[in-house]
């Protein structure tokens, strides 16, 4: 799914664009608010989906190699996060949807889970 | 040796956690280390940064890149760790409400760190402080 896609699907505002991201080609998602669950368990490059805002979001997005990192529930991060993200290329968007809902979209419309858990489902 | 560096790390400056596992990750990423042998690295490095910064005073991260592997040592003064064993279980953890509220202290941190690294051993004294040391192999 491409990044603009998510965009759309979701209603996302973009809080930090980067050139031409929008084609970015999205093999799957990743969704938690533990940082430790997303290192633990996450596979490589996901849409990162996320309620928390700090810092360490983008350092653990980094980890993983996030290619966008994604806020629900309307969240948004400050300055200092938004000027990081924007130094490294990584595109941040918010969506006004909760978790549940903006992962049942993103799922229904066919994004895969990222997962390096041996027990996951295929 | 192909390149050594130690860092300072402060307890409680959650707001730079995470920095020194960046800056591994950019300096091995250099080196030609593997990307899948950067990701096992960084998880490990992230996991250990912010457990000084939740639960220690301060701490010197030493890692070195050596031809066969990547060696880390975490050697912090802090209360310390009563017991490894329990510390060690997944989802056994001491942190409060404002470290979850970063997104950390679920209890996987050290559990992170093992699976993540092919070596791994852990030492601590009550009262005195912790060393941790890991490794991932490149070969």
């Amino acid at each position: 799914m491409l990044l603009a896609e998510i965009v759309t699907l979701l209603g996302c505002t973009e809080l930090v664009t980067v050139d031409r991201a929008g084609g970015r080609e999205i093999g799957g998602c990743f969704a938690a608010d533990l940082m430790s669950e997303v290192l633990a368990f996450s596979g490589h490059a996901p849409l990162l989906v996320t309620g928390l805002t700090s810092l360490q979001s983008l350092h653990t997005a980094d980890v993983v190699d996030a290619q966008a990192v994604l806020f629900v529930n309307d969240k948004r991060p400050d300055a200092s996060v938004m000027a990081l993200a924007r130094a490294r290329g990584l595109p941040l968007l918010s969506t006004s949807l909760t978790m549940y809902e903006a992962c049942g979209r993103l799922h229904r419309g066919g994004l895969p889970a990222s997962t390096k858990h041996p027990g996951a489902a295929p | 040796m192909l390149y050594a560096e130690t860092f300072r790390i402060r307890g409680g400056d959650f707001e730079h956690g995470g920095e020194v596992a960046t800056r591994i990750k950019s300096v091995c990423k250099d080196l030609g280390v593997r990307p899948d042998l950067i990701r096992r690295l960084s998880i490990a490095n992230f996991e250990a940064e912010m457990n000084v910064i939740m639960h220690a005073d301060e701490a010197d991260l030493s890692f070195q890149v050596l031809p066969e592997a990547v060696r880390v040592v975490v050697s912090d003064r802090g209360k310390g760790i009563e017991d490894i064993a329990l510390a060690m279980t997944p989802g056994w953890s001491t942190a409060t409400p404002e470290m979850r509220a970063r997104g950390f202290g679920a209890g996987l941190g050290l559990p992170n760190i093992r699976n993540s690294a092919d070596e791994f051993r852990l030492e601590s004294t009550p009262g005195v402080g912790t060393t941790l040391t890991y490794a991932v192999r490149l070969a």
